[in-house]
């Protein structure tokens, strides 16, 4: 391959496009530990402005943790046995099925978020409660889950695994936790950390869900970035970071389910998180 | 086996089906049915294109949807072919680059457009130097376009690697062979080859960028977009009729639009704000 002008002109580009993305990502993570942002790096490295987000906005993160941890559990229950069923019927009660589990994919979030307003807002207990929050997360991130475990299902020959054991007397319920539930656990594991991922950042219906005291992180970034000093909401930016990071890293390794099971896996399985499940903005 | 197993299935559908119809389909219809019960009745419906304010809204969006489509195509594409035909050190560095903003809420999108572009931000800086005079432009249209195009590269550009790694280099071989040009190569080979992923890529683009909110709150500029529009007429109007109408609206347009994206690109594509 010859390195001609053109090479370096696309390189040059393809930098250009990168460090659009990437230079203010860098600068919010200095002005999160530095002293006074707009003198720059000389008037200081400091922790001020994480332990003070730490104090301020502390709840937020637990919320978030335990609403992702939550929704994870709802959509693996509920999500795993669709996509079971879903594998395993053609049907068009199956395909409808299908159509209503990947509908609020379609629907932006504010829409999904005003529809479960107007419909149980009158219930003070539940409206107020974190538990109006995960649902909205359950609803948007299910269709994640549901077909990250379907992918897996669709390669692996888990029908001839499940005659086999059938044959050898083994009924539905054990051949289901013994034999589907272990050969779709990379999907599982992909899918659950999607869902997580986008649990943690999810703004959109979370914003309209919220009450003052079921604040979630995105929340209180948004209130921390009107609100505070620059330095502040970016050392909440940083926190935020810091907890997907991992979730991004492992996605990228568990990405791509792979199991002596499955058969080479469709395209839109490969990257970590696919183009079309990234959060919504 | 097929037959007996029927009632198992039926059980372990139900509770997602259950879940499914509760929370969503069903306050969904009843989203579209209230948006009827305000003062013009199932006209709210149609105020979109009857009433000037949301009518600007609509056109105000839907252009800067477009917009953001047409240019992030570009330089996703530049960029993705790229990365896809040549190997070099860093290469995959650079793909994680362009693809880790995927996991940012539109919050944080808001909040990179203004380390940019605003009062603090490095442009400022840059122009200060330079001329004397900070630019700042974060919290107008420009800033609002420079957010959309931010979270809409990553999610293009892995649609258009992924389509540009299964093209087929004997047509470009032959064409160059037949004496075309590396331009030529690229019209009349490489983007005709494209077509189906830049359409749905675009697609989902512009479906994403038609619903993103948390970038416009974020940097509350003055043009309303759509998203906004609705959370206004909802919390500070207490419009509910109308706040309900745009919304179904909205959410129309998105699935379409998503539809089109998915007979492009086959089974699993759909992403909306």
């Amino acid at each position: 391959m010859n390195r001609n002008y053109r090479f370096y002109l696309q390189l040059t580009f393809t930098i250009v496009v990168c460090a659009f993305l990437i230079v203010p990502v860098v600068m919010s993570m200095m002005a999160g530990v530095t002293e006074n942002f707009i003198k720059g790096i000389s008037s200081g490295i400091t922790l001020r402005w994480i332990f003070e987000v730490w104090d301020l906005y502390r709840d937020t993160i637990f919320l978030s943790l335990l609403i992702a941890i939550a929704c994870l559990i709802c959509t693996i229950v509920l999500g795993v046995p669709a996509a079971y069923v879903l594998a395993k019927r053609q049907g068009r009660v199956a395909r409808m099925i299908e159509e209503l589990l990947t509908l609020p994919l379609a629907i932006p979030g504010l829409a999904i978020a005003l529809a479960l307003i107007i419909s149980f807002g009158g219930f003070r207990e539940f409206r107020s409660s974190w538990v109006f929050i995960l649902v909205g997360h359950v609803i948007y991130t299910l269709p994640f889950m549901m077909r990250s475990v379907l992918a897996v299902l669709s390669t692996a020959d888990f029908r001839t695994l499940e005659e086999g054991a059938a044959s050898l007397g083994a009924g539905f319920w054990r051949r289901f936790f013994d034999i589907v539930i272990p050969n779709c656990r990379t999907g599982i594991i992909a899918g659950s950390l999607m869902v997580v991922t986008l649990s943690m950042g999810e703004f959109n219906i979370t914003w309209m869900l919220h009450t003052p005291v079921t604040k979630t992180l995105p929340v209180g970034l948004a209130d921390s970035y009107a609100s505070m000093r620059l330095e502040i909401g970016s050392a909440y930016t940083i926190i935020f970071l810091i907890m997907i990071m991992p979730l991004l890293i492992a996605l990228q390794h568990y990405g791509k389910p792979r199991s002596p099971n499955t058969r080479p896996v469709e395209d839109d399985v490969e990257s970590p998180l696919p183009s079309t499940s990234g959060q919504r903005p | 086996m097929e037959k007996r197993e029927l009632p198992y299935l039926v059980v372990l559908a139900l509770p997602v089906v259950i879940v499914a119809l509760a929370f969503f389909l069903l306050p969904m219809a009843r989203l579209a049915y209230i948006a009827g019960t305000g003062d013009d009745g199932f006209a709210a419906y149609t105020s979109v294109l009857t009433k000037p304010r949301y009518l600007e809204s609509m056109i105000a969006t839907t252009l800067l949807a477009g917009i953001t489509t047409v240019v992030t195509l570009a330089i996703a594409t530049i960029a993705g072919l790229f990365l896809e035909r040549n190997r070099f050190l860093g290469r995959d560095f650079l793909i994680s680059l362009l693809t880790f903003p995927l996991a940012f809420p539109g919050v944080v999108v808001g909040f990179m457009v203004i380390m940019l572009a605003g009062r603090q931000g490095l442009i400022g800086q840059i122009t200060k130097a330079i001329t004397g005079d900070k630019l700042i432009f974060a919290y107008s249209i420009a800033g609002l376009f420079l957010g959309y195009v931010y979270f809409s590269i990553p999610r293009v550009i892995l649609t258009i690697m992924a389509a540009a790694e299964k093209l087929d280099s004997s047509l470009e071989e032959a064409a160059r062979s037949l004496g075309a040009s590396p331009w030529q190569v690229v019209r009349d080979v490489i983007l005709p080859a494209l077509k189906p992923a830049l359409i749905a890529s675009g697609a989902i683009a512009f479906a994403t960028a038609m619903g993103a909110f948390g970038t416009a709150f974020t940097l509350a500029t003055d043009i309303d977009v759509l998203p906004m529009t609705i959370y206004t007429e909802f919390t500070l109007r207490a419009n509910i009729a109308t706040a309900a109408a745009l919304s179904i609206v909205l959410g129309i347009i998105t699935w379409i639009v998503l539809s089109i994206a998915r007979s492009f690109a086959g089974s699993s594509v759909a992403a909306a704000g």
